[in-house]
């Protein structure tokens, strides 16, 4: 275990804030008084022994009096300190704060996780309130109403001599707007509220619900291992809209079509030997490369982000990676390679990145690009691009490229490929 | 004869109490309910003004506007935008593509009356 030059430090904290005497802890860990005085003022090392009876003594783990504060904690309070550069925290005395003050260190820490999951959430209102196709068309029905209302009563209440049948007709216009003024606000308030009842109303994109549908399910369909498809349908048929039931099995047929090209013991044999490479895997198994990610990503237990992207851009699929933003709707960053693979098919894309804002993490993306050709040669060629996003804990390459999740939240003030200013306060 | 003016806005309840506004302000008014062909019914009409939607099913407001700016027949035809839009991109949008004038929804009848007088008056003779 390592001790730190801090230990004598916490050990003196951790005995007068349980109001205890040096002599009285000396005499429990059978040493003496003065020896512990000068373990206290850092002045001598402590023995692993010693160590293991000072912390009974001190009713505390051994483990937190040697190393005080783990290195998420560490990281944590920099990152809260990085959150706020204006609040000029000592980041130089950081582990000397976690360690004196533990206390005072976690609640520091929370608060930022507490406050970077409110920025969190207010952002992704915000990704929502502005590019949600779905809430645009309910704020532009609740509106038309509105206007209806607005413009009929004004004129029932202002025209004297308004003629019975005209008046009879303007008071029903304004019983109907006013009903579908109500349901509207209704499916508003419950979208805002981001209660079922929205999600019955159909105010939550098919997209999502399929993916909320995945993501309960741990992103993996196990009975589709088995052939066991009919499995599966409870599930589909509960989805809210039809929209989703048909995104959810056409994806189902697809994971079909990828067990039977990569069935799953094998596959899983071949990833360990050969490591996360879809080139390498595809041609093993004379599949498609984008069917190679897919299963990579969606394995039980994968810690592997998947987006795929159509012709256009738009990203038909979305498996988060921790640490990773995706946007929920509109554009993503120009700078991912996703992008890229689009632009040149076949072409595969190798790149570390980085993320956006104060704790940014590495992630090593592996992009490629296929191309259809559904109607023959004479036809449209559609094109699918994909990235898996897979956790790099190595260190900075010099070729990391520093990316976003969408322009809109993204703190990279500076970017060459910026859309938009963002809202974050960093990007202020 | 009153002036005229080519309404094109889907919504049937508003479409129905503005043109009683307009009808009691002495203006004859012609009301489309699609997009479709509106472009092409203004050039045929020529009213003294266009009342345009710009959320409609099919083709945008904007597209009718621009259609309507491309013909050298309505290319100074007033033209004033209803939009549930109220971003400043929605109405620079509007302007860019050729808008006389924008409001938003939910407006008062009594905004929407100046409005078409003023914007019928600043026609040339």
């Amino acid at each position: 275990m390592t001790v730190s030059a801090l230990t004598g430090t916490r050990i003196r904290e951790r005995r007068l804030s349980l109001g205890l005497r040096q002599g009285q802890v000396a005499a429990e860990a059978g040493i003496s008084a003065s020896y512990l005085n000068l373990i206290e003022h850092n002045r001598r090392n402590v023995t692993p022994d010693v160590l293991l009876r000072l912390a009974d003594a001190l009713e505390v783990d051994r483990q937190a009096l040697a190393e005080g504060a783990g290195s998420d904690m560490v990281e944590d309070l920099r990152a809260a300190a990085a959150g706020l550069p204006g609040a000029r925290a000592e980041v130089d005395r950081l582990e000397e704060f976690a360690g004196r003050y533990p206390g005072w260190a976690a609640l520091t820490a929370a608060l930022q996780a507490r406050a970077g999951g409110l920025e969190r959430a207010v952002e992704s209102l915000n990704d929502r309130m502005t590019h949600d196709p779905h809430l645009s068309a309910a704020l532009h029905e609740l509106l038309s109403a509105l206007t209806s209302v607005r413009a009929t009563a004004a004129i029932l209440d202002e025209t004297s001599d308004l003629e019975p049948d005209l008046q009879a007709r303007f008071h029903r216009n304004l019983h109907l707007d006013s009903e579908r003024l109500a349901g509207g606000a209704e499916a508003l308030v419950a979208f805002l509220d981001g209660s079922d009842t929205a999600r019955e109303q159909g105010i939550i994109a098919p997209q999502e619900e399929v993916e909320d549908w995945l993501s309960g399910q741990g992103w993996h369909l196990a009975p589709l291992e088995t052939g066991a498809v009919a499995a599966l349908d409870s599930g589909i048929a509960a989805l809210a809209s039809s929209a989703a039931r048909v995104l959810a099995r056409a994806h189902v047929a697809r994971i079909v079509a990828d067990v039977k090209a990569l069935p799953l013991g094998p596959f899983t044999k071949a990833l360990a030997a050969l490591g996360p490479d879809p080139g390498r895997l595809a041609a093993e198994f004379g599949t498609d490369v984008l069917a190679v990610m897919r299963r990579i990503a969606l394995l039980p237990g994968s810690n592997v982000g998947l987006v795929v992207c159509d012709g256009s851009g738009t990203l038909v699929f979305r498996k988060p990676a921790r640490g990773f933003p995706l946007p929920r709707y509109g554009a993503a960053c120009p700078l991912w390679p996703l992008y890229a693979a689009l632009a040149r098919p076949m072409a595969p894309v190798r790149m570390q990145v980085e993320t956006a804002g104060p704790s940014g993490a590495r992630f090593r993306t592996l992009a490629f690009c296929q191309t259809r050709l559904p109607g023959g040669f004479a036809g449209p060629e559609l094109r699918e691009a994909a990235m898996l996003i897979l956790p790099d804990p190595g260190p900075r390459s010099g070729e990391t490229l520093g990316i976003g999740s969408t322009c809109r939240i993204c703190p990279r003030a500076e970017c060459v490929a910026r859309r938009e200013p963002s809202i974050t306060r960093e990007g202020l | 004869m009153g002036k005229s003016v080519l309404l094109i806005e889907d919504e049937e309840n508003i479409a129905e109490a503005i043109r009683f506004i307009l009808s009691r302000d002495g203006w004859q008014v012609t009301h489309l309910a699609v997009g479709h062909g509106a472009a092409e019914a203004a050039a045929q009409l020529m009213p003294d003004m266009v009342i345009l939607d710009h959320m409609l099913p099919g083709v945008s407001g904007l597209d009718i506007l621009t259609a309507l700016r491309a013909n050298p027949a309505t290319l100074r035809l007033p033209v004033l935008m209803l939009t549930a839009k109220g971003q400043p991109r929605d109405r620079e949008a509007a302007t860019r593509a050729g808008a006389d004038s924008f409001m938003t929804k939910p407006f008062a009848n009594a905004e929407i009356l100046a409005e078409v007088r003023a914007l019928a008056g600043r026609q040339p003779p």
